[in-house]
């Protein structure tokens, strides 16, 4: 189970829902106890509602940022603009790193839009449950 | 030429667990060919078979995307930090 803050849950359904109908994607950083401290809202190099690249100079950028407060890149959000929360096989065949943290925001209804975590390794989706509280420091 | 290479934990396996190692070279080719010699499965990695680097692989030297600089031809000084990045990716 991981907890994730709601003014984090609200920077991915913002960034999901401004980059509609292409899909949006970005980082996330945890601090060392793993509590997800950051989204990095990102840009989709492809701008395509059907796939997306994190723009590689962002990423860095992201990257510096979490390492200057302690913290390590520990996932990523996309969302799928026209379809569930769920990991599509390009997910799967191009998910980075094993340990990460795989959020999906489901766009399917964009006023009531499903936001679902999993693991990916070795071909394998495995549900992340995620809740959404506000007791973190 | 000494300089760091920051690595992503998905390639740390490949460099008996380190974060970083000390490689020598004064471009990213050789930079790579020092890294074939030391670390020959890391090298496998950042290898494509045209020579070039692979799709899904982004490198920096000094924080800065090769891509945008001289490739594999970019020049690395005494004390560069070399980032290697997992393109991230899906659909």
């Amino acid at each position: 189970m991981t907890a994730i803050h709601p003014q984090i849950l609200e920077a991915m359904l913002v960034h999901a829902d401004n980059c509609h109908p292409e899909e949006s994607c970005g980082l996330l950083a945890s601090d060392p106890a793993g509590a997800v401290r950051m989204a990095y809202p990102l840009t989709n190099t492809l701008r395509s509602s059907t796939n997306y690249t994190i723009e590689p100079r962002e990423h860095v950028k992201a990257l510096r940022h979490a390492e200057r407060l302690g913290w390590e890149i520990t996932g990523v959000f996309h969302s799928h603009p026209h379809t569930q929360a769920y990991p599509s096989p390009t997910d799967v065949q191009l998910a980075p790193d094993p340990e990460w943290l795989y959020v999906v925001v489901g766009l399917e209804n964009r006023s009531h839009p499903v936001v679902r975590g999993f693991r990916i390794a070795g071909g394998r989706i495995e549900e992340e449950t995620l809740t959404f509280e506000r007791n973190q420091t | 030429m000494s300089a760091t290479i920051n690595l992503p934990t998905i390639l740390r396996s490949h460099a008996g667990g380190s974060r970083t190692i000390e490689v020598a070279g004064s471009t990213v080719a050789e930079v790579f060919d020092d890294v074939a010699r030391s670390y020959p499965k890391l090298a496998e990695q950042l290898a494509s078979p045209d020579g070039g680097l692979p799709v899904f692989v982004n490198v920096f030297v000094d924080d800065e995307d090769i891509r945008y600089l001289a490739g594999l031809d970019t020049s690395v000084g005494d004390r560069s930090e070399i980032t290697i990045l997992p393109a991230v990716a899906g659909g």
